[in-house]
């Protein structure tokens, strides 16, 4: 019998969820050994054309990661698509837009212009920037078309499986490769998490949430064994998906919500929001005057960055509006 | 045109103060445009930032949030959270670039008829003069698993 055929294919992405493959330890091995990679570029030297050449339909689990920032990006995705029976959007970015995503707020022009033109370092008088084709001493040189607009993986094809997680959480892969390798995989639309929140494995001592001060994260060293969010930390985890172990929270960093919404939730931003500013001076709220609490709530420095860190294009509204 | 432009404002309203104050003016006879779809909750409070942000998702050019006056809930609190959230999500919504005046929270009482169908008519006429909602007109929300002519930008 033939081995089940595995792709690792990487879109808008740091690689990082690639290194949590190899955080598996002796696990790969065994992987390796019981599948045949048929396209891993950061793995070995694998070219596209390895990926193009099996017949459609024949790639049993296909792990894709990052987002759909350009043209090529989309192309790689169809593809795969069309190769696998199974994809896995894998890693925060895949499934939700990601850090990448953040772009949201901004247009592809813009970007362009902020990366080639307005740094500080750019020397480019002319204000060039980087286009799709160019002509230079008459051969032709492409480039992929930014999007103005970042999607997530299942925005753009039709995906199986979710694994959340900046990167996902070790267990978690080795469950979904290990269900791979014996053809039991779970039904379509798993999310390979767990169905509550971070605060539902988070060890730290819950008491009485009554924030009256939201402490940025360089203002104080935060008691390690109490809840954050009390503390004043803003803390995603009341409404991000758990299934990490919360890792970060038990080294005294506050959650920023990679693992995306809870199963439920329609935003996870709105989400956040909601759960924020329940507990905003909760022991005086019916005396509080407006004049107290907009300086209070003017305290949470930039809500969409914080609550959308990673999922702005699988928001409500994926994008900021452009401006006219 | 912003002639032919009709608004359409969600308004939430609580079960115990606003909503009763709303049934006042209809009782009472009064009039208002009729620019407004309600939607009764038990409490201001049970509204989630989710729904406003779905509601101007849905195509909403205005949310009007109706809670009791502060003292006034039924259920003690709920108009103190309710006033928080919408306070926060005003910082948020600026952010998106979604015009602020397009969310407006008031303390209406079951007695307030009169005092309801003035801050409708205010309302109405704010949101005409913003025009339609920037969120319609940049069709953000276009089906995405479809993606023939997805895109753009680049240079």
């Amino acid at each position: 019998m033939s081995k089940p055929k595995v792709a690792i294919v990487l879109g808008s992405t740091c690689a990082g969820c690639d290194y949590s493959l190899l955080d598996l330890g002796p696990t790969v091995a065994d992987v390796l050994a019981s599948v045949e990679i048929v396209y891993w570029p950061t793995g070995a030297d694998f070219k596209l054309s390895d990926l193009e050449s099996v017949p459609d339909g024949s790639v049993a689990l296909t792990l894709y990661e990052g987002a759909i920032t350009n043209s090529d990006n989309e192309e790689l995705a169809k593809l795969v698509r069309r190769k696998s029976k199974a994809v896995v959007a894998y890693g925060s970015c895949a499934c939700f837009g990601g850090i990448p995503g953040l772009a949201n707020v901004s247009t592809a022009k813009d970007i362009m212009k902020t990366a080639y033109v307005e740094t500080w370092s750019s020397d480019n008088k002319e204000g060039q920037l980087p286009q799709p084709l160019s002509k230079v001493n008459g051969k032709h040189l492409e480039l992929p078309v930014t999007y103005d607009t970042i999607r997530a993986l299942d925005q753009v094809i039709p995906v199986e499986y979710y694994m959340p997680g900046c990167p996902p959480p070790l267990s978690y892969i080795e469950q979904a490769l290990v269900a791979a390798l014996s053809g039991k995989l779970p039904p379509p639309g798993y999310v390979f998490a767990s169905e509550r929140s971070l605060c539902d494995e988070c060890k730290r001592t819950k008491e009485k949430k009554n924030l009256t001060a939201i402490k940025r994260f360089h203002e104080i060293i935060p008691d390690s064994q109490r809840c954050l969010l009390e503390q004043g930390i803003l803390c995603m985890g009341p409404a991000t998906r758990g299934g990490c172990k919360a890792p970060c929270v038990d080294n005294n960093i506050p959650c920023r919500g990679c693992m995306g919404p809870t199963p439920e939730a329609l935003d996870q931003g709105a989400k956040m929001l909601s759960a924020l500013a329940s507990i905003l001076a909760l022991d005086m709220e019916s005396g509080v005057s407006e004049d107290r609490l907009i300086p209070l709530i003017q305290q949470v420095k930039d809500p969409l960055g914080t609550f959308y860190r990673f999922g702005l294009p699988k928001s409500m509204f994926r994008r900021v509006i452009p401006r006219r | 045109m912003a002639s032919s432009f009709e608004p359409r404002i969600v308004v939430f309203a609580c079960n115990w103060c606003s909503y009763a104050g709303m049934d006042l003016a209809g009782t009472s006879r009064m009039l208002y445009p009729a620019n407004l779809r309600v939607v009764r909750l038990m409490c201001s409070g049970r509204l989630e930032p989710e729904h406003i942000l779905y509601a101007f998702k849905a195509g909403a050019d205005g949310v009007l949030v109706t809670g009791c006056h502060p003292g006034d809930c039924h259920y003690i609190s709920g108009n103190y959270k309710t006033r928080k959230r919408i306070r926060l999500l005003e910082q948020l919504l600026a952010q998106f670039g979604l015009e602020k005046e397009r969310l407006r929270l008031e303390w209406i009482s079951a007695s307030e008829g009169e005092l309801f169908t003035r801050i409708a008519k205010e309302f109405i006429e704010k949101i005409r003069s913003l025009g339609p909602s920037p969120l319609k007109q940049e069709g953000l929300f276009a089906p995405l698993i479809t993606v023939a002519a997805a895109g753009g930008g680049g240079e």
